[in-house]
């Protein structure tokens, strides 16, 4: 897990060309838009928190590739990196994001009534439905790049958020470093449980520093609301339950994300957030939205048919194993598995996003 | 919002300019968990005191200690849990070093003097370990070049430039000790089968506390592995040092095999000056490396050797005590020993001269092939216990 040790006031005494990454056996985003002249122009440049490029592509040059996977290669280390340099994310984003623009705005909308239909997914097939985003919280930087004083703020202030829920919302935190045996084995037994990650993808990233310090779980007592406190993102929040209700499960997500993101802005930490990128999250494959939906189901038959993949394609849907996600023996989320994951995040299909 | 890289500013980078928004209780580490060297010594009083400095490189004690805070322990070796950044990294933040350093190396103090003997003649015997209990013998160092930073915070052209001075310096290398380099990433499939087998590749480093110091970064780039024609010595180019090196043969002659070191060395170190450029040293902490653990000398000479009884003797462990040396099995520093072969080596590092340690790794497994005879024949090992040296 080497980590952002880039704040190395020597590297200015050389040239471009000898501190330019070597990118000849690299295939993800960064690499595929990063060039010598980019490079030359942003290396200078940091953030208002001191995030510098070398930061933010870390994680790609460290990882060249992926056998399955078109990885980002890069991070935003606080809300202003998608500024300082816009020069290398808004290419990356565009290509990610299927042709979205500099000048493109995002509309977000989590108003549960708008969505039609979609309480009765045909249980026979549907196994569990789920949906999931991250939130950032303005004023700190991003898991590769916070200090412990500021991830450990991050959590109080989640906590504290989260513990003013009720009713269907009241639950319980379970900070990791000091969590019982009996609590973890329920919490690895429900499938709740995040460990430290062990994705190069991640750890090059710098996130797992002070590992387990102000991470934890927070779920509600009906186990269908369940919040990551200082994983890749700052947040990430799932609603989920068996069947096939997706209408129930993203009521359950608005009503409790905007219930949340009261608690943090009257604190005057709102969440970030732009009428350009949406959502601002740790991954620029997350942007916007950062919301994947889904659900597990059963397609023996239409899997197999040879035009599966374009019929993905087409619904703007993707595929994964049942294996996916980061909790605990859960395994990477990699397409792996017979059975057939479909979900929809504005993607194009057929490309599962690298970090879950 | 775009501010250009200024040497004055009070953070380099990563370790992010909002940390002094927060008290020094806020940003101090949880170290509740831990058991390595940097978290017996960091206070938060002291923690507070060295948090707002950096090295002229811009190391900050929050990097100087990350690997120690990621990995709370070690459940063979109590580890240091820290690293330096760069050569001033052991002067601006003694406070946190120098008691590290004294616990590690068995009391040395701020104000001891640390003494270089590369003179293999001063070695007295060492040719004629018994090579039906010694398997190989091996001395290994690292050497950092002054002015630049030590791999857990170089940049890439910092690493780069190393690269092309080993190589330059090496290349030059005749005799006995003429060879060859190759750079870890375009090594061809042959010639990385052939390292393999030799023993000599190394790899990118999977333990987690040499990862979590930062010092994996741009792998593979600036990293490799020279050799001579002989396979006799070889040295590591950008891995946890800036160069490892290493002399080694099959069996028992340690004493020609500290010859070829010292004498390697002293050509290597001369190479460098003749480019303008010197090995980190000090009268204080000796050569200057990248973990604390491996000041002084950076010296560990070693021997693989067979002793399966004297090994399950309940005073095993305080025989190499009193002998100085320490076990470890033949896979390296994280093994176990395999089949009652061992590696024996030095336990010190710093406050001793080189001749001084491989004396006695030659003198302390001499002994204990005896006691290993003497059991196998049945026979008490009482009268051969040694004095603490």
């Amino acid at each position: 897990m080497p980590f952002g040790n880039t704040h190395n006031n020597f590297k200015l005494n050389f040239k471009v060309e000898e501190e330019y990454p070597d990118l000849t056996k690299h295939n993800n985003h960064m690499a595929k838009v990063l060039t010598k002249e980019m490079y030359a122009k942003l290396r200078d440049k940091q953030t208002p928190t001191g995030f510098t490029v070398d930061d933010v592509i870390q994680t790609g040059v460290d990882n060249p590739g992926h056998p399955f996977i078109m990885t980002v290669g890069c991070v935003a280390g606080d809300e202003e990196s998608y500024e300082v340099f816009k020069d290398l994310f808004d290419p990356i984003i565009s290509d990610r994001h299927g042709g979205y623009k500099p000048t493109d705005k995002h509309k977000t909308d989590l108003n549960f009534e708008n969505l039609k239909g979609g309480d009765d997914l045909d249980p026979n097939y549907v196994l569990s439905s789920r949906v999931r985003t991250g939130r950032s919280i303005k004023g700190y930087a991003l898991p590769p790049h916070n200090s412990r004083g500021e991830r450990r703020a991050v959590e109080k202030l989640s906590v504290e958020a989260l513990n003013s829920l009720d009713g269907e919302f009241k639950g319980k935190y379970y900070p990791l470093k000091a969590m019982t045996d009996a609590e973890q084995e329920q919490l690895i037994a429900d499938h709740f449980l995040f460990d430290k990650p062990v994705s190069p993808l991640l750890l090059a990233a710098g996130m797992a520093r002070d590992w387990p310090d102000a991470r934890g779980i927070w779920h509600n007592e009906n186990k269908t609301f369940l919040v990551w406190v200082n994983e890749e993102d700052h947040l990430r929040v799932i609603s989920m339950q068996k069947g096939g209700n997706m209408k129930e499960v993203f009521k359950r997500f608005c009503v409790g994300l905007n219930k949340i993101e009261e608690v943090f802005k009257k604190h005057n930490h709102g969440f970030m957030w732009n009428e350009h990128l949406g959502y601002v999250l740790t991954c620029p494959s997350n942007l916007g939205t950062g919301l994947r939906g889904g659900v597990h189901v059963k397609l023996p038959k239409l899997s197999t048919h040879a035009k599966f993949e374009e019929i993905l394609t087409r619904l703007r849907l993707q595929k994964r194993g049942t294996g996916g996600g980061r909790s605990v023996r859960g395994g990477h989320s990699l397409p792996q598995l017979p059975t057939m994951e479909g979900a929809a995040d504005g993607r194009a299909a057929g490309q599962p996003a690298p970090l879950a | 919002m775009n501010t250009r890289l200024d040497a004055t500013m009070p953070f380099g980078n990563t370790h992010n300019k909002l940390k002094m928004n927060y008290t020094a209780e806020q940003e101090y580490p949880d170290l509740s968990q831990h058991n390595n060297h940097m978290a017996k010594v960091l206070t938060p009083e002291m923690y507070a005191n060295l948090r707002d400095k950096e090295t002229p490189s811009g190391f900050t004690v929050d990097d100087v200690i990350q690997t120690g805070v990621d990995n709370p322990g070690h459940p063979f070796i109590m580890t240091v849990g820290c690293v330096a950044g760069d050569e001033e990294t052991y002067e601006v933040f003694k406070e946190l070093l120098d008691p590290v350093i004294e616990d590690r190396h068995g009391g040395y103090k701020p104000s001891d003097k640390h003494k270089t003997d590369l003179n293999a003649e001063n070695l007295q015997g060492g040719d004629d370990l018994d090579p039906n209990y010694v398997l190989s013998s091996r001395v290994r160092t690292g050497r950092s070049i002054r002015g630049f930073c030590l791999p857990p915070h170089c940049s890439r052209g910092e690493r780069r430039a190393i690269e092309n001075l080993s190589i330059e310096g090496l290349s030059s290398l005749d005799g006995d000790l003429k060879g060859k380099y190759y750079a870890l990433k375009n090594m061809t499939e042959e010639e990385q089968q052939q390292l393999i087998d030799d023993h000599f590749l190394f790899d990118k480093p999977v333990s987690p506390l040499l990862l979590a110091s930062g010092m994996a970064r741009d792998w593979p780039d600036g990293r490799g592995i020279w050799h001579n024609d002989n396979k006799t010595f070889l040295v590591w180019v950008n891995e946890e040092d800036h160069l490892r090196v290493i002399s080694m043969q099959k069996g028992g002659n340690m004493r020609e095999v500290f010859n070829r070191f010292c004498t390697g060395l002293t050509k290597i170190e001369g190479l460098f000056k003749e480019k303008g450029h010197e090995f980190m040293w000090n009268e204080h902490l000796g050569y200057v490396l990248t973990c604390p653990s491996n000041l002084g000398t950076g010296l560990r000479a070693g021997v693989h050797v067979k002793l399966p009884n004297v090994s399950k003797n309940e005073k095993f462990g305080e025989i190499l005590k009193k002998l100085r040396l320490q076990k470890r099995g033949t896979g390296g520093v994280d093994t176990a020993a395999v089949g009652g072969v061992f590696d024996i080596s030095n336990a010190d590092r710093l406050g001793f001269s080189e001749v001084e340690l491989v004396q006695m790794v030659v003198d302390g497994v001499n002994l204990l092939i005896e006691m290993e005879k003497r059991l196998e024949g049945g026979q008490s090992i009482d009268d051969l216990m040694p004095e603490q040296k």
